[in-house]
């Protein structure tokens, strides 16, 4: 754009737009790193493959978790339940079909896990819903109250799982064509691997699309910046929390099939032991950023499995390394969007 | 005067435990511009705030054309057709200048169904829009954001517009492109209910005055009484220089 008339340079000076890319760089930074540590290109290729598995399941997660808290400063440490919710209906669908899980034929298959995926995200986010309003609406604008009403739901809700499926672990075996790898020279990758890091980008495609492209995910843009002005102008805040709430948990719930199919086991306790993790992802990413949580997700799953191989004992506590470097680095996170 | 647009009757608000408002009267008439005056800390924002139903009045009635506000909710405030432009401009940084004028039309989708007509008179009063559409706004100088935040609110018409100390640091160029912009507005026949702390500025523009202090509203008048008599000035404004030294 050209200005028709050469005007005062003082009024018209404007630095030149340049997205902040330097977090979307530490990812290659990361893996190149990791290349000379892990000592063989195969382990590498396996390890990073591992790594971005886990990070795309755990965006898929967070991805909700760091919008509610970005538009109403909702600290939801009851979001777990969703994911432990929807790997136990996955037990549940895929469990009745065996007969075309166990088929070698990939449609089968897919028809076997998709109905199961749909499953977890429907009644998660109508779970979502009743979570909204009996557990968070309440205590909107106080937090100490949030934290330890939404621990409580999660308790709770875990504890009705275990009355339905029972509290011992159950097997979520992988349909038989996501088993296996797929061998590029001496490098092994796992097929459901491959498989989770194509879902976890077309997740992260379809939510910049809305976010970026439609007049909804500008008005959650605009939100998570301010939302006293998103009310002036004439928006009703509340139901665009109570959308982005339920979408949120519904991802989640997908994310516990995922999760699920990725450990081929699912435990009551599942829930409980990522919800840490996802907090260190959101605080990592900027809370509210989108961009920033997949960011996030990415560093703490390569770093898992990285530490996990190279140093286990440091292993544990690497991804509260992580954050503590990033938050030296930027206090407010990678990309920090809420400014009040 | 007519029937006023906008009527606060003895308006308490309290934020917290806090008693800011002690009984706010103040009327604003259909198509004129209302200035409201008074010294750092008077209560002038928590007058708008109250209005647009950011804080809830703890007594007396905010009535706009004829229906008390007081129990609505902000977004039913500014569909009644109030829009607001807060003390800070309330710019959405990481939004472009775009997406920053699509929030405020709200039947558009997408800014080219913003109503062409209507937004090249907006580029008319302020050109710098037009030229930064695409930026991300938070790069925009302060001058450039207060008149985002201003088209903003005139994108489309609405019946009352609230604007809190649109000259706030802003070098005197843009203050003089504000009051044309501001007189241009007035021809449009929109009643603005516009908070000031520069005299010089609001004196070209205002129809009428209040004056507030400690959460009241101490002098109602014309602008022509008021900026004619320089007595009362001093006794009003000068009382205002001497209470903040
Ligand atoms: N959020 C708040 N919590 C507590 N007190 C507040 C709050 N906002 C304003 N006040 C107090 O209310 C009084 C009136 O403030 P207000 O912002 O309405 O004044 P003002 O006339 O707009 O002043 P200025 O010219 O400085 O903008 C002040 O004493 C201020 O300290
Ligand atoms: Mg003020």
């Amino acid at each position: 754009m050209k200005p028709s008339v050469p005007a005062a340079p003082a009024l018209d000076a404007l630095p030149a737009v340049r997205p902040d890319r330097v977090p979307l760089m530490l990812l290659p930074v990361l893996v190149l790193a990791a290349l000379p540590l892990t000592g063989s290109l195969s382990t590498w290729v396996t390890l990073t493959f591992a790594g971005l598995a886990m990070g795309m399941i755990i965006f898929i997660i967070a991805s909700g978790l760091t919008l509610v808290f970005g538009l109403m400063d909702v600290l939801n440490f009851g979001h777990g339940v969703f994911i432990t919710l929807g790997a136990f209906l996955a037990t549940a669908v895929l469990g009745r079909m065996t007969g075309w899980t166990e088929s070698e034929s990939l449609t089968r298959n897919l028809a076997a896990v998709l109905p199961a995926m749909l499953a977890a995200v429907v009644v998660a986010g109508l779970v979502g819903l009743a979570f909204e309003r009996l557990i968070i609406r309440p205590v909107y604008g106080q937090p100490l109250k949030q934290i330890m009403i939404t621990m409580g739901g999660m308790i709770v809700g875990v504890e009705l799982i275990k009355v339905v499926w029972g509290p011992q672990a159950i097997p979520l075996p992988l349909p038989a064509a996501f088993r296996g790898s797929f061998l590029f020279g001496e490098a092994a990758v796992e097929k459901y691997r491959l498989i989770a890091v194509v879902v976890g980008l077309a997740v992260f495609g379809a939510m910049s699309w809305v976010l970026g492209r439609t007049k909804v995910g500008l008005l959650i843009r605009a939100g998570v910046q301010d939302r006293e002005m998103v009310e002036s102008l004439g928006y009703r805040i509340g139901r665009l929390f109570v959308g982005v709430f339920v979408a949120g948990s519904a991802l989640a719930g997908l994310g516990g099939v995922m999760w699920g199919l990725y450990q081929q086991s699912v435990t009551p306790e599942m829930g409980g032991q990522i919800n840490v993790l996802l907090f260190i992802v959101i605080i990592i990413g900027g809370m509210g950023s989108v961009g920033g949580c997949f960011i996030g997700a990415l560093l703490v799953g390569l770093i898992s499995n990285y530490a996990g191989f190279l140093a286990p004992k440091v292993a544990l506590f690497s991804n509260i390394l992580l954050m503590v470097a990033v938050l030296l680095w930027r206090p407010q996170g990678l990309y920090s969007v809420v400014k009040r | 005067m007519s029937t006023p647009l906008l009527k606060l009757e003895a308006v308490h608000t309290h934020i917290g435990a806090y008693h800011i408002l002690h009984g706010v009267d103040l009327e604003v008439a259909h198509g004129e511009l209302t200035v409201l005056l008074g010294r750092n800390g008077a209560g002038k924002t928590t007058t708008l705030r109250t209005i647009m139903g950011l804080w809830h009045p703890s007594a007396g009635r905010v009535l706009f054309d004829g229906e008390d506000l007081g129990a609505l909710g902000t977004p039913e405030i500014a569909h009644r057709g109030i829009s607001y432009v807060p003390e800070n401009m309330g710019i959405f940084a990481e939004l472009t200048v775009a997406e920053n004028m699509l929030l405020a039309a709200r039947g558009a989708k997408r800014p080219e169904d913003i109503d062409p007509k209507r937004l090249e008179w907006v580029f008319g009063l302020f050109p710098a829009l037009k030229r930064f559409w695409q930026h991300p706004a938070g790069l925009l100088s302060g001058g450039q954001k207060q008149m985002v935040a201003v088209a903003r609110a005139i994108i489309e018409p609405r019946k009352l517009l609230l604007i809190d100390e649109p000259s706030k640091g802003l070098a005197p160029a843009i203050i003089q492109n504000m009051v044309e912009a501001f007189r241009e507005l007035k021809r449009t026949d929109t009643t603005i209910l516009l908070v000031e702390q520069n005299f010089n500025f609001a004196r070209q523009l205002g129809d009428r005055v209040a004056v507030m202090d400690d959460g009241r509203v101490v002098h109602a008048g014309t602008m022509a009484a008021l900026a004619g008599d320089e007595g009362l000035q001093q006794q009003l404004l000068g009382l205002s220089l001497a209470a903040h030294q």
